[in-house]
């Protein structure tokens, strides 16, 4: 069969990145030596990516993308990037994840920011420091974008690095914000880096105040790293609900600033602030946030429904009432998946409140995950041109976002992309179900739902069996595979992905 | 730098291409479709919108932009969006014109600033010029104007039977305003003094006024070089082929021009006294054996569509002309025209972009071409009062420059001055000098 594709260059670039994720691999690796707790797991990892990646590179020493490869290549990236990502678990041996499956899932899981766990005893008991910082490093790294880190500072993607970055970024299309991408590249990681800076330093600080007694140094950047990419791990066990109040509400913002899109710290950085309230992708973003908080903050004031088995634990209780639903709406809204308590206590009204919040997803070129709010307010403001041009037939009205009509091209591929995704949410909960039943696992219909909906949006945590105290241990193993799947379609935007699986792609 | 090119057609993607790896580049285009796809082929900023409107350039970045290049195909859209440039800030602007008129004009000003221009490019005029180097000078491996085509730079290779062959410089430097800047031996540059002789298989690069230039080429390769009595025919009296015509003329050779309109034959007759202007249509083969263009040393085919012009070079071909050269407007066809015949395709497109590339790759030194892959290069300077040349005889100045250096022709206001050891450079004066690879640095410091 004749090949269309040249998947060596494709290969090649993959084997570049894989190589330089050794590099990334140095900071646990001092952790490991501060903490005395042995060097040869990532000693043996860092050999081993430096290996597979020199191997890869060997398939073509000039490699040279055209539009088909660079799809490969972001894809490839990924699965690569996620595979050599979780050779420290299993190195390891520690624990749960150390199960190669465990591993993978774990793994790509980090990198996805998706915050989805198989570890069953999440602490420093069972696990080494540095391998809990490498946990959370993965999110941080996949975060912003591997590949978009890639481009800014490997050369030899500047070409085609337009390209490789719209496959790679949340949100339809990209904006580039300097007239060359990889200074585009940097600009975003800059900002990135920035903002997470910021945020370790004033988790620090509170425990320095003695406002959060358990916020560490450590725990600080750990918490640093998964915040600003939406991503959800923690190395408490309880997540964010073993701090203080203090550190939620702090933590709120930079969820909330990391479903922002980073191009718009960039503006502002440049002297333009003005761009947050121009914007309309952030105004009806901080508007969803708001509706939802209120929606959920008076449910559980208020205490739900009388009918409602559980009765919420927040009943009456102002503070925390407000607290919780808003910090659990940004999680969920942005994707992060972190928990401020446990809300599989809450009321099915509340939850299901929560539920809906998963597939709303973060601004375009954010860190979330899910469909993203851009396609969001598209598909509202058609689906309302749609009813004005019922009644007047002969009219023409363009779809505008913020001062500038979409092409009608545009429209349809966020109207596709909706609909693809939807279609692949009911049908991968199907097959969780069906395999589920082979083994004879007992489902709820939430929990099914839920934790496909967490995969495939990045979030992580769901409902019931896989509420943010629980984990996904018990899928079986083929289930958490598929699910390895999900979260790097859901990470990619499903198209670059799925275009791969036609046949056409691969022939003329 | 940052450059900000207006229009991303064949010309402005080229230059982007060409200008993206040192420079920031950003790029503007009404059409959106244009946009996208140099968003994703090139490493650049396209923005879409109007390059003659003072909020397009400015989200262009005009404020910190150092040139544009307006390269749109339209004229007026150029010369507009450059006045407009200078009305926000003061970049250094290019304008791509296809009206020689409009050059004319910008060349009639004193400070060369019409129209908020500071450098224009005449798309017709370039092309008739190539034209005119490829059928002028067969012989020449390579050629390069200079100072707005006063002056030229060519590179020959010596024969066994060359008249110059074995003669001391001095002997063959018998050529009025011309100068021998630097021998080629075994891949090394050697610049050449009076006494050094030029051996067969030697390549001697020579500079001065394409007149001379002609002449040097006739004397060293007679075969080649086309000479009063050889026979050049233009087919089509458009812009380029008029142009064509009338550089040929300057250089006393006697092309014959067909033009198949009678208004416009009859005014080419009176433009130019020298060419024998002829009102047919060209695709008639029976007229063009019955003219003999069967016999002729080149054919130059100007029609107005690529189609005719590549029917006419083949049909000029087949009936047994010399040397075919054949106008494309659209770039993609270039070698499809050279595949089935036409010996050279020029794209006035192509030419254009590498001109303004040429240009802004070297603001300061005004023009440079590179001989034998960098081992030495000639550059265009305009003189100023801090010069080591200024107010002092070239003999006098050579002796505070270091060796590997050789002056070779001087323009002053438009017209040829020949360089020799006691010719006074004077402010304002651009000099073509001819630089060693490893003189390079102290030289142009010192000018």
């Amino acid at each position: 069969m004749n090949l269309r594709v040249d998947w060596r260059a494709s290969s090649s670039l993959v084997g570049t990145v894989v190589k330089w994720l050794a590099v990334a691999m140095v900071f646990p690796l001092a952790l490991a030596v501060f903490y005395g707790e042995g060097v040869t797991t990532f000693l043996a990892s860092m050999a081993l990516a430096v290996g597979i990646g020199w191997g890869l590179e060997q398939l073509d020493d000039d490699p040279d993308l055209g539009a088909r490869e660079g799809f490969l290549m972001v894809a490839l990236t990924w699965l690569a990037v996620s595979i050599v990502g979780a050779t420290p678990y299993v190195i390891a041996g520690e624990g749960t994840v150390a199960h190669p499956v465990n591993a993978m899932f774990e793994s790509m899981s980090g990198f996805t920011t998706t915050g989805a766990t198989v570890m069953k005893n999440i602490g420093f008991e069972d696990h080494s420091r540095a391998l809990m910082m490498w946990r959370q490093q993965t999110q941080w790294l996949g975060g912003m974008g591997i590949v978009v880190l890639a481009v800014a500072i490997l050369p030899e993607l500047s070409v085609g690095g337009a390209q490789l970055m719209d496959a790679e970024a949340p949100g339809p299309g990209i904006q580039k914000l300097t007239p060359r991408i990889a200074e585009t590249a940097r600009a975003l990681w800059r900002a990135y880096l920035g903002i997470t800076a910021l945020e370790v330093v004033l988790l620090f600080s509170l425990h320095l105040a003695g406002l959060a007694p358990n916020m560490t140094l450590y725990q600080s950047v750990a918490h640093g790293f998964t915040t600003m990419a939406t991503g959800g791990f923690s190395p408490a066990a309880r997540s964010i609900e073993a701090f203080s109040a203090a550190v939620q509400w702090l933590i709120v913002p930079f969820m909330v600033a990391a479903g922002t899109n980073f191009a718009l710290f960039w503006h502002a950085l440049n002297g333009e602030p003005e761009v947050f309230g121009e914007d309309t992708e952030f105004r009806f973003y901080v508007g969803v946030l708001a509706v939802f908080s209120g929606l959920l903050a008076v449910l559980l004031f208020t205490g739900g429904t009388a009918e409602q088995a559980a009765v919420s634990p927040l009943a009456g209780e102002f503070e925390k009432s407000l607290r919780h639903a808003v910090f659990q709406v940004a999680s969920l809204v942005t994707t992060t998946g972190y928990a401020s308590m446990d809300f599989n206590t809450w009321g099915s009204p509340a939850q299901y409140v929560l539920f809906v919040a998963l597939f709303v997803g973060g601004s375009a070129g954010s860190t979330g995950g899910a469909i993203k709010i851009v396609r969001w307010l598209v598909i509202l403001k058609s689906l309302k041109r749609e009813l004005f041009t019922t009644i007047h037939p002969e009219a023409v009205r363009p779809v505008r976002l913020g001062g500038r009509s979409l092409d009608e091209r545009a429209v349809r591929g966020i109207y596709a992309f909706t609909l693809l995704y939807f279609v692949i949410f009911f049908v991968a909960t199907m097959v969780v179900y069906l395999d589920a039943a082979r083994v004879g696992m007992d489902l709820v219909a939430l929990d099914a739902m839920s934790a496909t909906a967490a995969t495939l949006g990045n979030v992580g945590p769901g409902f019931g069996l896989v509420g943010p105290m629980n984990n996904y241990i018990p899928f079986p193993a083929s289930t958490k595979l598929f699910m390895v799947f999900l979260m790097w379609i859901g990470r990619l935007e499903i198209l670059p992905v799925l275009v791969l699986l036609t046949p056409a792609y691969w022939q003329s | 730098m940052r450059v900000i090119i207006i229009g991303a057609g064949e010309v402005g993607s080229s230059i982007a291409a060409s200008l993206a790896d040192t420079h920031e580049v950003v790029v503007v285009d009404v059409d959106g479709e244009r946009v996208d796809a140099l968003t994703y082929s090139e490493d650049v900023l396209a923005i879409q919108g109007d390059g003659t409107s003072i909020s397009t350039l400015r989200e262009a970045g005009i404020d910190e932009a150092d040139m544009m290049i307006a390269s749109t195909d339209d004229d007026e859209t150029n010369l507009v969006a450059c006045g407009t440039a200078k009305t926000v800030d003061d970049p250094f602007t290019i304008a791509r014109v296809k009206n020689v008129d409009y050059l004319e004009t910008w060349q009639h000003a004193a400070d060369r600033t019409a129209f908020g221009v500071d450098f224009m490019v005449c798309t017709n005029l370039l092309t008739a010029q190539d034209i005119v180097r490829v059928i002028g000078l067969p012989a020449a491996r390579d050629v390069d104007p200079f100072a707005g085509g006063t002056v030229q730079m060519a590179e020959f290779e010596v024969g066994e039977s060359s008249p110059v062959a074995n003669q001391t410089v001095s002997e063959a430097d018998r050529f009025d305003s011309l100068t021998f800047a630097a021998l080629l031996r075994n891949g090394d540059v050697e610049i050449p003094r009076g006494e050094t002789v030029i051996r067969a298989d030697d390549k001697v690069v020579v500079i001065g006024s394409p007149e001379s230039v002609q002449e040097f080429a006739h004397e060293i390769a007679p075969r080649e070089t086309p000479s009063r009595n050889e026979d050049l025919v233009i087919i089509g009296g458009s812009e380029i082929g008029y142009h064509t015509a009338r550089l040929l003329e300057e250089r006393g050779l006697h092309p014959r021009l067909i033009e198949h309109d009678h208004d416009r034959a009859r005014e080419l007759a009176e433009e130019l006294p020298n060419t024998v202007v002829m009102e047919n249509d060209a695709t008639d083969a029976e007229f063009l054996a019955r003219e003999h263009v069967d016999e002729a040393d080149a054919v130059v085919a100007a029609l107005e569509s690529d189609e005719k012009n590549l029917l006419v070079s083949v049909l000029a071909k087949q009936l047994g002309a010399h040397r075919t050269v054949a106008v494309v407007e659209s770039g993609e066809y270039v070698s499809v025209f050279e595949t089935v015949g036409v010996d050279v395709a020029v794209n006035p497109r192509e030419v254009t972009a590498e001109e303004i590339t040429r240009f802004t790759r070297e603001l300061h030194t005004e023009n440079v071409a590179l001989i034998e892959n960098d081992k030495a290069e000639v550059l265009e300077v305009e003189v100023d009062d801090e010069s080591v040349l200024v107010g002092r005889p070239i003999r006098e100045a050579v002796a505070d420059l270091p060796e590997g250096f050789i002056v070779g022709a001087i323009t002053r206001d438009e017209s040829f001055v020949v360089p020799r050891g006691d010719t006074v450079v004077e402010p304002g004066d651009h000099v073509v000098v001819f630089v060693d690879r490893d003189a390079l640095e102290a030289v142009t410091e010192k000018l």
